[in-house]
């Protein structure tokens, strides 16, 4: 598999392909869905660190019920790492405060060095939260629940479109790109690279935009008026009440603590 | 550039939440219901698009084409490109979830700003004059995009003010490289389906 659309690959027809049922997936998709949002808010919005890294600690939790594949997720939360990493080191160095230690005569303040650990934790406590509870659903069922949950049908339809053409539309580039590499095309830095990937991606663009025209019409064929109708093949089950109450008991626990005032 | 979670302070995250709220809601509403299916299929094109990594130097880049986007869709590139990053956040766990609102406003206004800036001067030109507005556009969502992500770093406070400098430059290669892309891309639209920029608004 090439390695530019190796992230697009493995996911899109759904991971349960790729994972056995876990623990998470007995779970209702919605419950998933707003645990991910309460937990976000809990632990993004605290000003402490301790409370962040409770919330690392619980992702892992739900990491390890939702039998995450080791290494890609690894992959995915060290390439986030990166940006994290870009964005804080130099917080020691900006930050005023009581100086730590010296470098190159620049002082690193033990305020910014904390900032920039509580940082790291919570964008790592997050994403992983959100790859084990979310992650883990297939993308359509992802755009049922949103809808379930009250999210404008408009855009569930975008997003439901969006999930099921991206495959289509990889193969279509991928067999474009097989094309140019037929007649010997090498990206390098040069005129020819930027203007023959511009006409790639207008091509891509001229293709996709009749193929829709031909699923518009099929779609109109089979009495399409703008509808589209869901499934209904989720229940909510106790569990799932108990799911969502122990995450507002973490929220209030975390309000009660103090971990919102400065 | 993805700002991850917890980075920037709760006023700017709130702030770029409700903007990004009320302009994929004006997307939403400015959208016909018998465009989405062409509008899910275009918005996935440009996923796969922005996946091709152009080699810049010695390493390589991926493109953002938010210009492009624009261009394409107008308004409605607010809830093409808010669905994008939010399926990126979860299923590639790029960015975060609560600064979703402020990814989708940094890529989003500048695309919407290109639309109007410039579309209707590529409809109404030659491909050649077409292509240098295109490239025009291209680079100048990139730079809106680089200054609105250095904002929001440098509004949270003077501490990540080196950081968002950082960013500012780190932007300048990619700039290059989607204005000649953007350009090359709006000329092929322009000479084999003339109508591809006249299609999704109506106005």
């Amino acid at each position: 598999m090439p390695q530019f659309l190796e992230h697009s690959m493995t996911s899109w027809r759904g991971q349960e392909v790729e994972h056995q049922l876990s623990i998470v997936d007995q779970f209702d998709p919605r419950a998933r869905i707003i645990t991910a949002m309460i937990f976000a808010i809990v632990v993004v919005f605290s000003k402490t660190l301790w409370l962040p890294f409770v919330g690392l600690l619980l992702a892992f939790t739900f990491a390890l019920s939702a039998s995450l594949h080791i290494k890609r997720t690894l992959r995915r939360v060290i390439a986030m790492d990166m940006f994290v990493l870009l964005m804080i080191i130099m917080l020691p160095f900006t930050m005023d405060g009581t100086p730590l230690f010296h470098l190159f005569g620049f002082a690193a303040s033990q305020e910014g060095f904390i900032h920039a650990i509580g940082i790291a934790l919570k964008a790592n406590a997050v994403v992983l939260a959100l790859l084990a509870l979310v992650g883990t659903l297939e993308a359509s069922v992802l755009g049922h629940a949103l809808a379930r949950l009250q999210v404008p049908e408009k855009l569930v339809h975008l997003l439901l479109f969006t999930v099921r053409y991206l495959d289509v539309i990889s193969r279509e580039y991928k067999s474009m790109r097989k094309a140019m590499k037929a007649r010997a095309f090498v990206a390098r830095n040069n005129l020819h690279t930027w203007r023959s990937f511009g006409y790639l991606i207008g091509m891509l663009l001229v293709r996709s935009l009749e193929r829709s025209e031909r699923i518009f019409a099929a779609m109109k064929c089979r009495g399409y008026c703008g509808k589209l109708y869901l499934f209904d093949t989720m229940s909510w089950q106790r569990r799932d009440t108990c799911l969502i109450l122990i995450i507002v008991l973490f929220a209030l626990f975390a309000i009660a603590s103090g971990a919102y005032l400065r | 550039m993805h700002i991850v979670d917890g980075a920037l302070s709760d006023s700017v995250v709130i702030g770029g939440a409700v903007l990004a709220f009320a302009g994929v809601a004006y997307g939403l509403k400015r959208m016909d219901l018998d465009r989405i299916p062409q509008m899910g299929i275009l918005s996935a094109s440009f996923f796969i698009a922005s996946l091709i990594h152009v080699p810049v130097g010695p390493s390589s880049l991926h493109l953002i084409l938010n210009g492009l986007i624009g261009l394409a869709l107008g308004w409605t590139a607010f809830p093409a490109l808010f669905v994008a990053l939010l399926l990126q956040a979860v299923f590639f766990g790029y960015g975060g979830l609560i600064v979703l609102g402020v990814n989708t406003f940094n890529i989003a206004l500048p695309a919407v700003l290109v639309w109007m800036l410039f579309h209707k001067k590529i409809i109404s030109t030659p491909p050649k004059q077409a292509s240098i507005w295109g490239g025009i556009a291209g680079a100048a969502s990139i730079v809106l995009t680089a200054i609105m992500v250095s904002l929001s770093l440098a509004l949270t406070g003077e501490e990540f003010l080196v950081a968002a400098k950082l960013a500012l430059a780190s932007h300048i290669p990619i700039m290059l490289v989607e204005a000649f892309v953007t350009g090359a891309a709006v000329f092929l639209l322009a000479r084999v389906k003339p109508d591809f920029f006249a299609q999704p608004e109506g106005s």
